[in-house]
Parts: C-alpha cells; sequence; structure tokens
C-alpha cells in the first residue's frame, strides 16, 4: 500500500456544552499519513489545539477497534464516515486526498442530545434495553446448555441481530431519527432463540413503546439505517419486529 | 501475615465446603445493604446483576456513556470451559492443570481449582440469558482450540465472543437496573475509597459530565476495573482503560500483586508510525491455521509472495517442533522479539514477522473442499479460490479489520504481526473470598492478580471475570456481610467522606493549577517507552533500575510542567486522562521495582539473567515460589510481602515445548 | 399505513381494470356498463365509503408521520446524508403523496362530482346509464395542461408505489428472504404498469386513439 502525507482543511462542530449554542470552527492540519485513523487525526489535531493554549475537541472513543460502539461522528454528510461496515475509530485516512475538506457533526436527534462538541447523550438507548431488552433469568443453576439445542440457522440469524454494538449510527443516520433498527435487532435476537420465547410479546411491546417515549421518530423503511450500520444488521430484524409487535398487539390480553 | 483464606480439605472439595459453612444474610436483611461496583465489564457487570438478583441494594459505576461499552467487549477468540461435549477427555482437573502449568506455577491452586469448577455453570448461565454461541448443525454447541491445551474447550461466537458474553451480562443489570436493585452511574470515575474504622465505606466519584465530586456510601466496595495495559501507551487495552481506581485502592492500603506480570500477545498488528494511538489484537485462534515466518536474509527487500519456500525461516516450528506454530503465547512472543533484534524483521519498520495463511489456505481448506466437491487434480488457482471461502467462514472479521487498518489484503499477502501488550495477571492482591487486604474491599476480574499466575492462557479471561461476578462474590461477600447487617448507611458527611473529597479536590486543584508546557499525552508516550524498553519483552537488572530513575524524573516534570486545558467544573477529557496517567506513572516504578525483585523468568515475566543455554526461560521455584504482595508505605516506597505458593497437586515441572 | 395502503392499492387495481375497458373500442359502451355498475349497485356503494374513509385514513396518518418524524431532529445536519443509503423517493413519500393529493382533488373534481352531484348526460345505448366515457372525452380532448397534469400525478404515484408497495408488507412483518424478493419484484412491476396504464388513458383521449 503506498503511504502518502495530506493537508486537511476540517470543520468540526464546536458547542460548550448542553445548553449553549453551537457552531463549526475551521481547522488546517498538516502532514497528515495516511496510514493514521480517523481518530489519530483528531488526536494530532487536539495536540495543537492543546500546545496553542486552546481547547481540544471532545469526543466519544474507547476500544478504537470498531466493537464498543463509543465513536460515533458524522462526517461529510454520512455516519462513521465515507467507509461501508465501519465505524469511525476504524476509518483511516487512505480514505481521503491531500486538499480534501472534511465536515464533522455529532448525531443529531432529539433523544441523542449534544453534551459537547462531538459528544452526545445515549443513554436513551440503555433505558430501551431495560424495558425488555433481556430474558428473565437469575444467575443461578439453570439447565446444561446442552439441552437448550437451537437450530444452527437461527443461531447465527440471533447472532447476526446480537453483533449490534448501539452506536446510534440508524438513528443518525435515518430521516425520522427512529431507533428501529437498534430495538429490531435486540428483539431478534432474543426472539430467534427459544431461551426468549416466553417474553417476546411484552418484550416487542415495551421496548417500542419506550422508544417513542425517549423521542424517537417512527421507522418508513427508507433503508438508511442498514447502509450505514457498521455490524450491518438486516432491516429484515425491522419487519420481524413489526411481525412480532403486531402479534403481541393481537395476542395480548391486557387492555 | 498475608491470609490467603483458603479452606481446609482436598482440593476439589475446598470450595464447595465453603459454600456449605460461609455466612449467609437473610433476604430481609439484604435489602438494607448496598454495595458499590466500580467497572462495568465481565465481572462488574455480572457481578452488579448477581447482587441485584440476590436483593442487595448496589450501586455501579462506569466511565464510558453506557455499561456496554467496558473493554471485555473487545475480547475475540472465546471462553474455556470444562464441559467435554467434544468428549475428548477433558474435565474440571485438566482445565485446572492446564491453568496452573500455563501460569508457569504461580497462581494459588485453590483459587484455580474453583474457577474451573465454576467454568460450567458458566455456560449453563450463559446460554440462559440468550448469549448465541456458535453451534453445529445438529444444534448442539460447538467448540474450538486454544494455545497451550490439548482438548477442544473454547466456547465461541464468532470472532465476538467478549461482546456476546458482556451483552448478556449488561442485559441482566440493565435488568436489574429496571427493577430498581441496581442503579448505574455511567460517565462517572471513582477517584477514592472511603475507609472508615478500617472497612471500605464507600467512594468518591466525579461525574465526567458536570465536573462535580460525588460521594457514594456502600457497605462494600467492589473494583472491578480492568487492567493496567495502558501503562505502556501502545497495547490492546481501551483508550480509556486505567489503573485509577485499583491504584487509589493500593494507596489506601490494598496490596498490588505481582505488578509486573505483564501479557504480550504474539499477534498484532504492528506500529505504523508515531502518531499511533493504541494497537490492534488479530485473534491468538488464526496460529491454528497461519505459519509464522521471516526470511533467511536479513533486511530482504523482496515482497514475501516473490520470497521462495527454501529462502524462508518457519522458526517456531524451527525452534518448537512439538507445539510448532501454537506454543504459547509467551513463548511465541520472545520468539518474535528475537528474530527482529537479531536483524530479520519485515515491513517498514522492521518490527514485524509474517503470519502466512497461504499453505493452510491451499493444502488444508482448498483441497478438502475440493474433495468434497469431487474435483480431481484441482490447480492452485481452484484451490486458492475454495480455500478462502472456508476462512472467509472461520475468520472474515478478523481479515476485514486487519485489511481497514493496514490496507493490505492477507487473503493474498501474508499479515504482518507483531508482539504487543494484552494482558496484566497482576493486579490488586485479593484472598480466596476476592477481598483485598482492606476489609470490604474486594477486586474482581482482570483487577485482582489471582488466577493466572505469570501467563494467562487463551480464552481464561473471560471466564474468570464472569466466575468471579456470577459464581463467586455472590457467596464470599455474604460471608462479610452477615456480620454488618446492623450497620447503618453511614451519611456521607461524615468525615471520612469530607477528607476524602477534599483530597481528591485538591489534587484536582494540584493538577490544574500547574499550567506547564507539555501535554498529558507527550507523558504517557515516554512512560509507555520506558515501560516497553526496560519492563517489556525481557527486562534485567541494569535496565530495571534506569528505568525507576526515569520513571521518577518523570513523575517530577509531570507534576510542574503538564498542561491541561479547559475548566474542572465541565466535561474535560483531558483533565480525566491526566489523573489516569498520572497513576500510571505511580505504577510504573511499582512494576520496575517488582521486575527488578523477581531475579528469575516465569511466564510472561523474562528475565534476562535468567535464560537456558537456548534461551529460554528458566524458573527459580527455591527463591521465587511467591507471589509477591507489595505494601505501599508512601512516595517511592513499597515493603515486600511474600504469598508462599503450595502445590500440593500440580507439581513443578520446567515448562518445555520442543 | 401499510393496512390503508394496502387497502388502497387493491382499489387500484379494481380502478384501472375498469378503466382500461375505455380501450375496447366500442365508443365507450362497455367502460359506462362497467361505471354503471360501480355506481348503481349497492355493494360498491357500501366500498366507495370505506374507499374514502381509507383515503382520508392514509392521508391523515401520513401527515401525521411526516410532521411528527421532522420533529424528531430540531437540529438537522449541515452536510445532508442525501442518497448516501436511501433512494429520494423513499424519503419523499410525504412530498408525493402531498402531490397525488393535489392531483386527487383535481380529479374527484373532473369526474366523482358530476357523477354524484352535478350529473352527466345519458349514455346513447341506455338512457338509464350515464355517459362517462364523453365526460372523458370533454376533460382530455384539446386540454394538453389537464393531459400533463394527470400524467405527472401518474408519475408521482409511480415513485409513491415504488417505495410504499415493498414498505407496506415490511410493515406488515415480512421477513422471508424468498418473499421479499418476490414481493419487491412483483411491486415494481406494479409501480410502473399501473401508473403507466393509468397515463395512457388522458394521452389516449387527448391523442384521439379511442
Amino acid at each position: 500500500m503506498e503511504h502518502y502525507t495530506m493537508n486537511l482543511t476540517l470543520k468540526v462542530w464546536r458547542q460548550k456544552n448542553a445548553t449553549s449554542q453551537g457552531s463549526f470552527e475551521t481547522y488546517q492540519v498538516r502532514n497528515i499519513s495516511s496510514e493514521m485513523s480517523f481518530l489519530e487525526m483528531f488526536d494530532v489535531l487536539n495536540e495543537e489545539l492543546i500546545h496553542e493554549g486552546k481547547e481540544p475537541i471532545a469526543f466519544d472513543h474507547d476500544c478504537r477497534e470498531g466493537i464498543c460502539g463509543m465513536c460515533s461522528m458524522y462526517i461529510n454528510g454520512r455516519p462513521h464516515g465515507p467507509w461501508e461496515a465501519n465505524t469511525t475509530c476504524q476509518l483511516h485516512m487512505r480514505a481521503f486526498k491531500d486538499g480534501d475538506t472534511i465536515v464533522v457533526e455529532p448525531w443529531r436527534a432529539n433523544a441523542f442530545p449534544v453534551i459537547k462538541d462531538l459528544t452526545v447523550d445515549r443513554s436513551a438507548f440503555d433505558r430501551i434495553i431495560q424495558a425488555g431488552g433481556y430474558i428473565s433469568v437469575n444467575t443461578g443453576s439453570p439447565v446444561d446448555a446442552n439441552a437448550i439445542p437451537v437450530e444452527k440457522e437461527k443461531a447465527d440469524m440471533a447472532f447476526a441481530a446480537a453483533a449490534c454494538i448501539g452506536c446510534g449510527a440508524c438513528v443518525a443516520a435515518c430521516k425520522n431519527s427512529s431507533a428501529l433498527l437498534f430495538v429490531s435487532a435486540k428483539v431478534s435476537h432474543l426472539a430467534l432463540l427459544p431461551q426468549g420465547a416466553p417474553e417476546r410479546r411484552t418484550r416487542a411491546l415495551n421496548m417500542v413503546a419506550q422508544m417513542d417515549k425517549e423521542g424517537f421518530g417512527s421507522c418508513t423503511n427508507t433503508g438508511a439505517c442498514e447502509a450505514v450500520c457498521p455490524k450491518e444488521i438486516s432491516i429484515t430484524n425491522i419487519a420481524r419486529l413489526n411481525s412480532e409487535f403486531t402479534l403481541a398487539g393481537l395476542l395480548s390480553s391486557n387492555k | 501475615m498475608l491470609d490467603s483464606k483458603i479452606p481446609a480439605g482436598p482440593l476439589e472439595e475446598k470450595w464447595t465446603y465453603y459454600k456449605g459453612h460461609c455466612k449467609l444474610v437473610n433476604p430481609a436483611n439484604k435489602r438494607k445493604l448496598e454495595i458499590i461496583v466500580v467497572g462495568t465489564g465481565l465481572a462488574g457487570a455480572s457481578a452488579a446483576a448477581s447482587l441485584g438478583e440476590l436483593g442487595y441494594k448496589v450501586k455501579a459505576f462506569c466511565f464510558q456513556d453506557s455499561p456496554r461499552r467496558a473493554h471485555s467487549i473487545a475480547a475475540q477468540g472465546g471462553i474455556n470451559a470444562a464441559k467435554n461435549y467434544q468428549n475428548d477427555g477433558d474435565s474440571v482437573f485438566r482445565l485446572f492443570y492446564d491453568t496452573i502449568k500455563g501460569g508457569d506455577y504461580r497462581a494459588r491452586e485453590g483459587n484455580v481449582h474453583r474457577l474451573a469448577e465454576v467454568s460450567v455453570n458458566i455456560i449453563d448461565q450463559c446460554v440462559a440469558q440468550g448469549v448465541p454461541f456458535a453451534r453445529e448443525y445438529g444444534g448442539l454447541l460447538n467448540n474450538r482450540s486454544f494455545g497451550g491445551t490439548q482438548v477442544k474447550r473454547t466456547f465461541y461466537a464468532a470472532g465476538q465472543t467478549g461482546q456476546q458474553l458482556l451483552i448478556g451480562a449488561y442485559q441482566a443489570l440493565e435488568r436489574q437496573e429496571a427493577l430498581g436493585n441496581v442503579q448505574v452511574y455511567s460517565r462517572h470515575e471513582m477517584l477514592e475509597v472511603v475507609i472508615i474504622d478500617g472497612k471500605a465505606r464507600g467512594i468518591i466519584a466525579r461525574n465526567l459530565v458536570t465536573g462535580k465530586l460525588e460521594r457514594h456510601f456502600g457497605h462494600a466496595v467492589l473494583l472491578c476495573s480492568g487492567g493496567y495495559g495502558n501503562v505502556f501507551y501502545l497495547s490492546t487495552n481501551a483508550m480509556g482503560s486505567n489503573v485509577t481506581a485499583a491504584w487509589k485502592a493500593h494507596k489506601q492500603g490494598a496490596y498490588f500483586g505481582n505488578p509486573c506480570f505483564t501479557q504480550i500477545h504474539p499477534t498484532c498488528i504492528p506500529v505504523s508510525g508515531d502518531h499511533q494511538s493504541k494497537l490492534t489484537l488479530m485473534s491468538e485462534s488464526l496460529r491454528n491455521d497461519g505459519r509464522i515466518w521471516v526470511p533467511k536474509q536479513k533486511n530482504d527487500p523482496r515482497k514475501p509472495n516473490d520470497i521462495p519456500e527454501e529462502e524462508r525461516d518457519y522458526y517456531l516450528e524451527r525452534r518448537y517442533p512439538a507445539f510448532g506454530n501454537l506454543v504459547p503465547r509467551d513463548v511465541a512472543s520472545r520468539a518474535a522479539k528475537e528474530r527482529c533484534d537479531a536483524g530479520y524483521g519485515v515491513g517498514t519498520t522492521k518490527q514485524a514477522v509474517y503470519l502466512d495463511f497461504r499453505f493452510n489456505l491451499i493444502n488444508k481448506y482448498g483441497r478438502a473442499e475440493a474433495n468434497k466437491l469431487g474435483i480431481h487434480n484441482p490447480d492452485e488457482a481452484t484451490l486458492v479460490r475454495l480455500g478462502k471461502e472456508v476462512v472467509k467462514e472461520e475468520y472474515g472479521n478478523l481479515f476485514d479489520m486487519y485489511e481497514k487498518i493496514t490496507g493490505e489484503n492477507p487473503y493474498e499477502v501474508p499479515m504482518r504481526i507483531y508482539p504487543a501488550v494484552h494482558y496484566t495477571m497482576g493486579g490488586l492482591w485479593v484472598d480466596y473470598e476476592l477481598m483485598t487486604t482492606v476489609k470490604g474491599l474486594y477486586a474482581l476480574g482482570e483487577a485482582n492478580f489471582s488466577d493466572h499466575g505469570a501467563n494467562r492462557l487463551g480464552a481464561s479471561a473471560l471466564m474468570q471475570g464472569l466466575a468471579d461476578g456470577y459464581f463467586v462474590i455472590p457467596y464470599t461477600i455474604g460471608n462479610y456481610l452477615a456480620d454488618d447487617i446492623a450497620t447503618k448507611p453511614i451519611p456521607t458527611n461524615h468525615e471520612a467522606f469530607e477528607a476524602a473529597e477534599k483530597a481528591v479536590s485538591d489534587r484536582i486543584n494540584t493538577l490544574m493549577s500547574i499550567k506547564g508546557k507539555q501535554s498529558v499525552e507527550s507523558f504517557h508516550k515516554r512512560l509507555g517507552k520506558i515501560m516497553w524498553e526496560k519492563c517489556g519483552m525481557a527486562r534485567n537488572a541494569q535496565g530495571l533500575q534506569e528505568a525507576i530513575q526515569e520513571i521518577r524524573a518523570l513523575r517530577k516534570e509531570f507534576w510542574s510542567d503538564v498542561r491541561i486545558p479547559g475548566e474542572i467544573a465541565e466535561m474535560n477529557p483531558e483533565l480525566d486522562k491526566a489523573g489516569r496517567v498520572a497513576d500510571f506513572i505511580e505504577l510504573g516504578e511499582l512494576m520496575c521495582l517488582d521486575a527488578l525483585n523477581r531475579n528469575e523468568s516465569c511466564g510472561g515475566h523474562f528475565r534476562e539473567e535468567s535464560q537456558t543455554e537456548e534461551g529460554e526461560a528458566k524458573r527459580d521455584d527455591s527463591q521465587y515460589m511467591y507471589a509477591a504482595a507489595w505494601e505501599f508505605k508512601g512516595e517511592s516506597n513499597w515493603e515486600l510481602h511474600k504469598e508462599n505458593l503450595e502445590f500440593e497437586v500440580a507439581k513443578p515441572t520446567q515448562r518445555s515445548y520442543k | 399505513m401499510s393496512l390503508t395502503g394496502i387497502f388502497l392499492i387493491l382499489f387500484l387495481i379494481v380502478h384501472v381494470g375498469l378503466n382500461a375497458c375505455i380501450w375496447a373500442n366500442d365508443g365507450g359502451e362497455m367502460f359506462n356498463k362497467a361505471a354503471h355498475f360501480m355506481g348503481a349497485n349497492v355493494v360498491p356503494r357500501i366500498l366507495e365509503i370505506g374507499l374514502f374513509a381509507g383515503f382520508l385514513l392514509h392521508i391523515i396518518q401520513g401527515f401525521a408521520l411526516e410532521f411528527q418524524n421532522r420533529a424528531k431532529r430540531k437540529q438537522g445536519y449541515a452536510v445532508a446524508m442525501g442518497n448516501k443509503g436511501s433512494k429520494w423517493y423513499s424519503r419523499s413519500m410525504g412530498l408525493l403523496g402531498t402531490l397525488i393529493l393535489l392531483f386527487l382533488i383535481m380529479h374527484i373534481a373532473h369526474f366523482w362530482v358530476p357523477s354524484r352531484i352535478t350529473g352527466l348526460p345519458e349514455a346513447a345505448y341506455n338512457p338509464n346509464h350515464h355517459d362517462l366515457f364523453s365526460e372523458m372525452v370533454k376533460v382530455f380532448e384539446g386540454n394538453l395542461l389537464v393531459v400533463i397534469l394527470y400524467v405527472l400525478g401518474c408519475i408521482s404515484l409511480a415513485w409513491h408505489l415504488l417505495h410504499g408497495f415493498q414498505s407496506a408488507f415490511r410493515t406488515l412483518g415480512l421477513t422471508n428472504h424468498k418473499y421479499i424478493g418476490m414481493i419487491s419484484a412483483l411491486g415494481t412491476g406494479f409501480s410502473i404498469i399501473v401508473p403507466l396504464a393509468f397515463a395512457m388513458m388522458p394521452i389516449s383521449f387527448y391523442a384521439g386513439w379511442v
């Protein structure tokens, strides 16, 4: 792979805290290596800002290997930047060329308020899980693991849905700020397994109700969420949630 | 005197005996008892959820924006359990024995046997929670094999086992939060332990959004804050992984166990330049199918695929014919370093070796597929094509990750890999009940030193974290809290809370008032360089003594010249980082001191003074068959306490993989 | 949305089928008979109430959904995501629906109002039947603007259906990949053929083909 260096113009959203008005600031970064990750480029910029006596840019990040789901930048009009099936931390500067201007914004959704600069509050996702994204089993002595055979195809589909990292790119990409891909990934993961069957009806109803309460929009099947999902969670999961939800509504004896 | 509180009796009956005789807390009293859990990885989330289920009032803290982000999530390969589903001769005893031997006889027999016993419960528990482990077509669970063992006992979910296990524990935790038994404080960092009358009674935490200090009371405090690999700056740990919680406990009286025991993982993506912020692991499972080699010629300028077979040095297969590419991690790492130091390294930095899949891709998978399809005498292109499909299914996500980071396609050209800091076997010293030397203060998971000795086997970290959280602490904490049922919650205006908060606040004010010239990051990088060069894969007395001096000088410079922008009362990631790096600097000194003290080679700790003629690690059981527990006495001042290790069942032998 | 949408899709099938009678080449007799059947029989009249309700519900739901969803992101992006991940027509269902609504108002004024309220001339073959066919001739012949508006309405309908058809089935919970594939193909065909057939009607009158 050919290495090269580049000079870039960055337009970054700066916002002191949740209540203040934010605006874009423009920065020049020089001698950026094509080998760097996008966040390492931000590290370079932040080091320069600190040396100039300015405030570095706050952004969420942790594992930097694409699995914790903490990083969350909206880069040039796309959550997690231009690469497919990718997180911001795994985006590398090879994706850009000398002289490019890159616009970086936080996730935008009422349900994800900005805390500072590019950092947003995604605790709504935790509350949606609290509404039913689990199997009610206490630590103790469940049956032997192999006492519950699971069809391989279903186990694989459950795993594919469970691969969701909860980053919120689906919400950021959706024109309706809907969290249905996130919710449906969890509902599908658990509904596809026999262990999750006893609670499947209440789970679907309660998680969707909580999603609405948190201020996310409704799904209109545009498919933008699937296109930007770092873990390639399929919108078929949304259809599965829809059927779970509809059946739950019809079969539930609760008023 | 250190009392490990190992129950009496035969090894395999100790845990059963303990469970049958420990004190219990009745359900009504549990509701009156509060427990603080710091960290929400596998150990923390499983402990908080299990204790919440039992009825205790739990407060769980994490510095990330959600408990689901803890770095356990990044574990790739799998989790061991002595299920013997494969009928290949596995048993609790074999898992116990492999772990003790893999740890180079520097772990406690009683703890390790308990770990092997509860490993089977972990798999049952996780399946009940809905963890989607890999399965066979018949619907039953599948296993893969890992280094250092002769059986297939590793349960896995593609290359994302840690993620799936953590999500399982996280869901259990969120369920308890919904039920009101657990309160989660995310974006909070613990900055002090509060000790009242010799017992841990709470913590001071900083809200990382507002910068405010908060006081939290607990009848007991559990530290599940992970390892300290980031002392090396570059490691496979997450950017936020830190030693701060454990270090504060250490300074309040908790002994630190075997701080120098660090695991350097042999297969990581090499450093590409000075900008590098972290390193990425390529799972150990890749060594099942990848062959490791360097060119026989120094500074060979040719591309790897242009170097003919006879001019390649498959050095692991050459040096260790019995185990070949599947030698344990410490051995593989040292062998890679030896080749690179001798001038045979590859890539632009010459600090890398090749991990080549082509041979097995063609000969193992390609031919098997061709056979299945009934293709006779297939040409090489067909074998490559068929082999690729299988390799993709086995390791697809890892290959994709490698390509994103390096821009090279590992299906076509060999991966370049180099060892990197991955895990720390050392940690807070704990007894059999996981209690530190401070009463009521516990350490679970990677944060403690207990089960892996001087080297951890692959797929055992997840096992230990969940064993501690799901199956050990719910019993052992009851044994302690049973005597505490009459203790009313202590109001947080108690003088001990006042004093602790003031100490934290003073330290933050001091940091902010330095207003020097150098960034926190630059200090961290310099610390990492000292640690990697002098307390890394190979250590010697002279280097360690130099390192101690250099670290002391670095600490002085840090406290007089660090620049932290921003304010205290706001979200300030630089301030968060400064506190962590300050603690890493102090820890670095203790690690070097411990490494200097232990003049033997064992597991991941390689003292150049103690090696065999062939350059293999040489243990010294007569002098060092103990766990080193360091007591903090003051700045740069520690006292060593030795916990002698006794091996009644697994008799120590010199490890050989030749 | 999905249920009313599928109901309206069913209506489109009936509507396009009946209207295709204009091409019977019999001076509109078959068409007028069919229209009479729909107008005089009690069952279609009851269904008509349902149809209006369906339209009304679909429109109200649609606007409510659009405005609620828009309100979920008070601060928007400086760089729009655009077509990076979704089709423009999938994101423009509200706009397309509004265009169709405007068309619908015109369309009702042209045909439903005279047929039900203001009255139509008698058909030549039977004085008890309305001559809806000649009304179509009157509306379209020599009236280029109307024809263009009708064609635009049909184009809006085509894009609306292209997303709406398969989306309705997803919303109803269709997860089987085999059936999703079939529905997508069917939806695409339907979205092209039905609006095309409708568009050909005014064009046919204008061009004098019928």
